[in-house]
């Protein structure tokens, strides 16, 4: 796309446009609304009428503007630094934790095309995990410097959980390479548009069922949220690794975890439900790419309604159950969904 | 020379070696009451615990002695302030049976509805907790939302949703407010079908059944040699109910099972608790059935108050009230212990009377307090998140134990 | 009372016969004041023996120590004291209810087999209160009896961790006793002095 003609020039924009079309407005919008979002829903699990206080003038929106009077508040309250001798490496922990999960937004494909990328890298998923489990250092740090037993104790907890995982999750994903054939994830969904037998999509979801549940279970343990909170039990551990967190500090490691929220969903949505592809529908007219942006979103959106179901469903895992869950049975089961895809893979490779 | 809590505090500023030393409590999310324990902890296992109870001492037991027996009721609405309205049978029952009052048959009736709604809250407060503890927020919302059904019966009832004080000696201090049956029977169903969510969030749930069960396992022998009574000692396998094996009001003319567990741990804890809702529904059940008509109040009015009109209306029974009021009830010289089947277990009273209008001494078996001093035997050896679930289904309730 | 002899005296009673059977010497007064609440006065020396015997004679199978506390009798009428105190004529000790000391300790014991209660009183006077503890009996001896010293200064002589269960450690005085004042101040606590936390030490 031209805008100005200078090639460095249109590139730069470009990336701008898209950032803020799709980082700022999407995914911080949706994480904001979240913050709100979460509570109204688990109000309507639990049959109760939940926020809906906050107003400007006589509009109340249904308690929307909750999101706004959250970040007033945080912003408005003390910026409490525990008695630490590392206060730099606690303050820089919440920003280890929101910063890697923006950034992994810069190769999700939202669109069709080039265009509706942030930065085409090809090696896709590769950077996503690469960055993405740089988010353990913000809550190992934070749990460390914090100067407090209880947030030792959950810093342990999410270091073990977290590395633990990874492994699993990445496992997990190696199905989806195998049967597209490729780390970029721009060619992965390209490669979801066709139909299997006429009418089934040929989704990560139809062909690697496994592969999604353990994707959206592993996924979930990495991001640390019920049933999977045992870094922050709060009737165990206080609040673990955020304890003494205050303020806007505090802002950032819940901002980041609603972040990670939906990035589990745009992952998700691109590896197991085609990402923007709509079934049977091709072409590149104006309207299809708006309806495929649209049906990216939607998915998205989906996946972040699954992840707030079950977070307000279940209770909490006991920390070695969560080890016990991850090393015996979501790595063998990986393990074996891996080999069973080759297999099959190869079996068709030599009946062609 | 005695290990002191300021001895405590400075163990947990020093290095513990590889162990690590923490402080759980008093403020701690966990720690419903208020209680403290000193952990040391190896890596998560939990090696050692210093319980630190008493955080909620407001000096019931003195109080009691100073204002007259009747003045002491409203005490005994805060000390299982889940389960007040058991507190208010229990305290006016020692002094009936010191005194030897027999009340009327229907007071029977009504203090039982009164003890088994009580129960039901009692046993609600303390699933609901316990699924928010382990992380299940939306059972226990369903659990409070029931609870508050029922404690909007117990508004009805006595005039208060807490401190009910309903119990007088030798009677009720009303009866039963009209169409209460309905409204208790309507309300039961409301409480029904919450119970059936819960029921299926919690009981069936992997989660959950891995997190309860085989943890705080207690043994018979244990259970009958610390003292624990109640859902500790029948979920060990012993089968003992106050109701049922000392029958107290006219426990022994309705019919009822006593759940019994096999193996004492935390999920048999929380089985028998949801069980028991269903036997103390049945039990309310059937004393609606068979509650007779009659006053609810013995006719002596050494014992019980006198009616209103009769006090604004005749010299008899303004005196007798004067009396009453000022002096105090003039119970006998004696000593009673008198026991009830509480929320947790065995509420006894053991009252000493001097003769005169005031109690000598009142002193509460707190069944939480015997209790507790077992549970440190729970909890040492396992994970440091087994503490929750074990401390929840023991049901320490504060008031009860600090008094 | 149970003088008028029918056949069965009812299990207070029938509890009561048979410690006063099994300990002829030991036992100070019993009695069944209020139908099925027997209550038996032990000498101190003899304690030990007869809650043992309580607890393991298959007649008696008192498993469960239900309740442990004191009483404080100081001022307490002593014509009424028969009522809550029960004494033989000659006990063993010689006891009149006009000299009896004036603190007592209550044990309250349960059978859950044979279903009866009983409650033990130990007298005790002002100036010696030691008791030996039960804590090898029963577990729950371990809390009651923290709890009789807390409130009323009672010692249990081979207590493993005999100190304030439900008042902080640096209360003075103890507060169930009947001459405690019901007005006044305990001091202030100063606050402990911690390791030298600034050093933070365990970051080293």
């Amino acid at each position: 796309m031209v805008i100005t003609g200078n090639l460095y020039l249109d590139l730069v924009l470009m990336t701008l446009l898209k950032f803020a079309g799709f980082v700022l407005v999407f995914v911080m919008g949706v994480a904001t609304v979240l913050t709100w979002l979460e509570r109204k829903y688990s109000a309507v699990i639990q049959d109760r009428i939940g926020p809906n206080r906050a107003n400007i003038g006589r509009f109340r929106l249904g308690g929307l503007f909750h999101m706004l009077a959250d970040p007033i508040k945080m912003l408005t309250k003390e910026d409490f630094t525990p008695d630490t001798p590392n206060p730099w490496m606690f303050r820089l922990a919440p920003l280890l934790a929101f910063v890697p999960a923006l950034v992994v937004f810069a190769v999700i494909p939202f669109g069709p095309g080039d265009n509706f990328q942030i930065s085409n890298s090809e090696l896709g998923i590769l950077f996503i995990f690469a960055i993405a489990s740089l988010n353990v250092y913000g809550s190992v740090m934070g749990a460390w410097a914090s100067n407090n037993k209880w947030s030792l104790m959950g810093g342990l907890r999410i270091s073990a959980q977290m590395i633990s995982y990874e492994v699993a999750i990445g496992l997990a994903l190696c199905g989806i390479f195998m049967i597209y054939g490729s780390v970029d994830l721009q060619e992965i969904v390209r490669n979801q548009g066709e139909l299997l037998w006429g009418f089934v999509p040929a989704w990560g979801i139809f062909l690697q069922p496994v592969a999604f549940v353990l994707y959206l279970t592993c996924a979930i343990a990495e991001n640390k949220r019920a049933p999977f909170d045992v870094a922050e039990a709060e009737s165990e551990l206080a609040a673990g690794y955020w304890t003494e967190y205050s303020s806007m500090a505090f802002a950032l490691f819940a901002l980041a975890e609603f972040i990670e929220i939906v990035l589990i969903g745009c992952v998700g949505a691109t590896l197991f439900l085609g990402g923007w592809q709509i079934p049977g529908v091709t072409g590149t007219s104006p309207g299809i790419v708006v309806a495929q942006i649209a049906a990216f979103l939607a998915k998205t959106i989906f996946l972040i309604w699954l992840q707030m179901t079950i977070r307000w469903t279940l209770p909490r895992f006991r920390y070695d159950q969560v080890m016990r869950l991850g090393w015996r049975i979501l790595l063998p089961a990986s393990l074996v969904n891996l080999v069973v895809t080759g297999v099959v893979l190869a079996l068709i490779d030599r009946s062609r | 020379m005695l290990p002191s809590a300021t001895e405590a505090m400075r163990k947990l500023a020093e290095p513990a070696g590889d162990r690590m030393i923490i402080n759980m409590g008093p403020s701690h999310p966990a720690m419903h009451g208020t209680v403290k324990m000193v952990l040391t902890l190896d890596g998560e296992t939990v090696e050692d615990v210093d319980i630190h109870v008493g955080y909620l001492h407001r000096g019931f037991e003195k109080m009691s002695e100073q204002g007259t027996w009747q003045q002491v009721l409203p005490y005994t609405d805060r000390l299982n302030y889940v389960s007040p309205l058991i507190n208010n049978v229990g305290y006016v029952g020692a002094i009936e049976a010191l005194w030897g009052v027999e009340i009327t048959p229907r007071c029977k009736y009504v203090r039982m509805i009164a003890s088994e709604l009580s129960r039901l809250t009692d046993h609600l407060t303390s699933i609901a907790a316990g699924a928010l503890e382990l992380g299940g927020f939306t059972p226990f919302l369903f659990g409070l939302e029931a609870r508050e059904v029922l404690y909007t019966l117990v508004e009805e009832l006595s005039g208060a949703r807490l401190t009910t004080s309903y119990t007088r000696i030798g009677g009720l201090a009303a009866d039963l407010p009209p169409d209460y049956e309905a409204h208790l029977r309507a309300a039961l169903v409301k409480v029904d079908t919450l119970m059936v969510k819960v029921d299926k969030l919690l009981t069936k749930n992997r989660i959950f059944y891995d997190r309860m069960i085989a943890t705080g396992v207690l043994s018979p022998e244990d259970a009958i040699s610390s003292g624990c009574t109640g859902i500790m000692l029948r979920s060990a396998g012993v089968d003992w109910d106050l109701r049922k094996h000392e029958p107290y009001l006219a426990y022994d003319e309705v019919d009822f099972d006593v759940i019994v567990g096999a193996t004492g741990d935390n999920y048999d804890r929380y089985l028998c608790r949801m069980e028991e809702i269903h036997q103390s529904v049945r039990i309310i059940d059937q004393c609606f059935k068979q509650m007779p008509d009659g006053p609810v109040n013995v006719a002596d009015w050494r014992v019980s108050m006198p009616p209103k009109d009769k006090v604004y209306n005749s010299i008899e029974g303004m005196i007798a009230h004067f009396k009453l009021v000022t002096d105090g009830h003039q119970v006998p010289a004696g000593e009673a212990y008198y026991a009830v089947e509480g929320g947790n277990g065995e509420l006894g009273f053991y009252i000493l009377s001097a003769g005169v209008g005031r109690p000598w001494k009142v002193h509460v078996r707190a069944p939480c307090f015997y209790a507790m001093g077992i549970l440190k035997k729970l909890i040492c050896g396992h994970m440091l998140a087994d503490i929750v679930p074990t401390f929840d289904t023991l049901n320490m309730i504060g008031g009860e134990v600090d008094r | 009372m149970t003088e008028t002899a029918t056949p069965d005296p009812g299990p207070g009673a029938r509890l009561l016969a048979l410690l006063r059977q099994a300990f002829p010497h030991a036992i100070a007064g019993a009695a069944e004041p209020i139908a099925g609440q027997a209550a038996a006065v032990v000498r101190r020396e003899d304690l030990v023996a007869v809650m043992t015997w309580l607890r393991d004679d298959p007649r008696t199978m008192m498993a469960m120590l239900v309740d442990v506390t004191a009483s404080d009798f100081a001022e307490f009428p002593p014509e009424r004291r028969a009522a809550v105190t029960p004494l033989d004529v000659d006990n063993p000790a010689g006891w009149t209810h006009a000299t009896l000391p004036r603190f007592e300790v209550v044990y309250h014991l349960l059978s859950l087999q044979w279903r009866h209660r009983l409650r033990v009183k130990v007298p005790l006077a002002t100036d010696d209160l030691h008791v030996p503890t039960l804590c090898g009996l029963w577990i729950a001896a371990n809390w009651g009896e923290r709890e009789a010293w807390d409130m009323y200064g009672v010692v249990f002589d081979g207590h493993p961790e005999l100190r304030r269960i439900l008042l902080y450690d640096e209360f003075e005085g103890h507060p169930l006793r009947k001459d405690y004042p019901l007005r006044g101040y305990q001091p202030l606590v100063p606050m402990p002095e911690l390791a030298h936390y600034t050093d933070h030490e365990t970051w080293r």
